[in-house]
């Protein structure tokens, strides 16, 4: 499991100590960033994109790590639907993240790594890092923020905590509370990683111990299957058995759809933290944007004034359901925000924000601008 | 700008600075008028998300959601206009629909065709079945006009119901007409409403 980072990452320094909702304070809070694009003369073509529980600031760049495509190459880029040749992108690692950012693997205090030492955090607490980010880089009004399902949760906090600072609001597959099914299964791949006897109560990054591997793995594969629909499964999979004739009646990977879950589970562990998993989905857990202003959603978006919202769910999306982005959207009608709604069809169930869905382009194209 | 008929009077009659919420707004014609010609604050609700698409393309506000659902779920008398143009016939209970309309704006606009047409008398008349004309080209198996409609059986229900009548216009073979014998001669109806 990657630790410490042999990577030329670009990272800043936040100049303040950084408060967290809990009530302590973190200090020498580092962000790593990535931009794409050049920022105008005035300053106001900058765009902020949220990534999601598992993605990072290479957006639309190579990562380092995996050498894979950036997560939303297919979207970012010049001419592309968030175009760089326009507009002036900035993707940072969230705060509690494992690229770069001031996270659980990081040194605390004393020099040693944090570990389940490091504070627990919010989706407000990463928001809060990232305000501070801009202010350092000297960006005020933000033309639009964007984000995807935890990074729709975390552009909604920008919205309802930092009004103004986005000229355009951006939630795709999203919602702003947490539901019990949500919670469940963050709990079971929670549990899959402290079950593991390498995760050592989170004290694994010394030395030559490899992590809680097998753990972090399982916590993987069941939080994939929810990324994912029945109907989608069932097309690229089936029942199909994988490279046999056969079924072995016995406990390898005889179905296409195990050895998938399998290697998605392995390749995780050699790019994620696992306690910035354990960290990440507890913040996610406790997001709930009504609780946080009283209760009532519409009181959340209250000083929005004039931002454009523009909220967009999938139909096959099960783990943040087409009903949570229209909560989302009562509230915003509620205090009569300008706000556009619209559930596409595609067949990827919550990770079809991600994959081909031409509608998904072209509204992204016209609500950004 | 090539309105329609109906929807080039609405956009005539909404007075500038308004808030309007176009009720079936299609792809946004009648929103960018209102918008770019008329200086007014306009939200639209649009069932079929390539109408939607297009509308947000368009830097349009527009939320997908169904007439016969989703209405309920704004606040009351969160707009001083209410538009619902060709879609009231579409409804599962137009009686319902218009009291939504009318307890989220404080006026309302409603435009329908007029089942009560001449042509469409005549034809029934003769041919002795459902009339498909290039107003309503669609066949009764088919159509998504449930709940077809007169000047006469409008003018009833806002009778039954207390709703008052601001205002009337009639439309025939693209152009405006008279009211004289409005439920023979009316291809289509405009109607502006109030509590």
């Amino acid at each position: 499991m990657a630790t410490a980072l042999p990577l030329d990452l670009n990272r800043l320094t936040l100049a303040h100590p950084l408060p967290l909702d809990s009530g302590k304070v973190l200090e020498g809070v580092e962000l790593a960033y990535e931009t794409y694009g050049t920022l105008a003369a005035d300053r106001g073509n900058a765009i902020l994109i949220f990534h999601a529980l598992t993605g990072d600031q290479f957006v639309a760049r190579q990562h380092p790590v995996t050498g894979k495509p950036g997560w939303w190459e297919r979207m970012v880029g010049p001419g592309l639907p968030i175009d760089t040749d326009r507009h002036f992108i900035i993707c940072a690692n969230i705060i509690g993240g494992c690229m770069g950012s001031t996270g659980p693997a990081s040194p605390g205090p004393d020099g040693q790594p944090w570990g389940m030492r490091f504070p627990v955090i919010t989706v407000r607490d990463m928001v809060r890092a990232q305000v501070a980010l801009l202010d350092q880089l000297g960006i005020g009004t933000l033309h639009a923020v964007v984000g995807g399902s935890m990074g729709g949760m975390l552009a909604l906090s920008l919205a309802a905590n930092w009004p103004g600072r986005a000229s355009r609001v951006l939630a795709i597959a999203t919602t702003a509370r947490h539901s019990a099914q949500n919670i469940a299964f963050h709990e079971v791949g929670r549990q899959a990683i402290m079950a593991d006897p390498d995760w050592a109560g989170g004290d694994y990054y010394g030395g030559s111990g490899k992590g809680p591997e097998k753990g972090l793995s399982v916590a993987r594969m069941a939080a994939h299957i929810t990324y994912l629909s029945e109907a989608g499964l069932t097309e690229k999979f089936g029942r199909r058995l994988q490279d046999r004739e056969a079924k072995s009646f016995g406990f390898d990977a005889d179905f296409q759809v195990e050895s998938y879950l399998r290697y998605q589970g392995i390749s995780f562990t050699n790019r994620f933290d696992a306690n910035s998993y354990l960290y990440i989905t507890r913040a996610m857990d406790y997001f709930d944007l009504a609780e946080e202003h009283g209760g009532r959603l519409a009181d959340a978006f209250q000083h929005v004034g004039d931002t454009r919202f523009c909220v967009i769910s999938f139909d096959t999306d099960w783990l943040y359901p087409t009903a949570e982005s229209r909560a989302v959207v009562h509230a915003l009608n509620a205090v009569a925000a300008p706000v556009s709604f619209v559930e596409l069809s595609a067949p990827f169930g919550h990770d079809s924000f991600l994959l081909d869905c031409p509608a998904l382009d072209r509204v992204v194209k016209g609500f950004v601008g | 700008m090539s309105l329609r008929p109906d929807l080039a009077k609405i956009a005539s009659l909404v007075p500038t600075g308004m808030r309007v919420l176009d009720i079936g707004c299609g792809e946004g014609e009648l929103m960018g008028v209102l918008r770019d010609e008329r200086g007014v604050d306009v939200r639209g609700m649009e069932l079929d998300p390539e109408l939607v698409e297009r509308c947000v393309s368009r830097g349009l506000s527009v939320v997908q959601g169904d007439a016969d659902r989703d209405l309920a779920d704004y606040p009351d008398a969160a707009y001083d206009v209410a538009i619902l143009s060709q879609t009231l016939q579409t409804a599962q209970r137009p009686d319902y629909m218009l009291d939504q309309l009318l307890r989220i704006g404080r006026t309302a606009f409603v435009s329908f065709p007029n089942f009560a047409y001449w042509k469409m008398r005549l034809s029934l008349l003769v041919h002795g079945r459902m009339p498909v004309t290039r107003h309503l080209p669609v066949s009764w198996y088919e159509t998504e006009n449930i709940h077809h409609l007169t000047v006469a059986d409008f003018r009833d229900l806002l009778a039954a119901k207390g709703v008052t009548v601001e205002g009337s216009w009639f439309f025939a073979d693209g152009r405006e007409i008279g009211s004289f014998r409005a439920n023979w001669r009316a291809e289509h109806a405009v109607f502006r409403l109030s509590r």
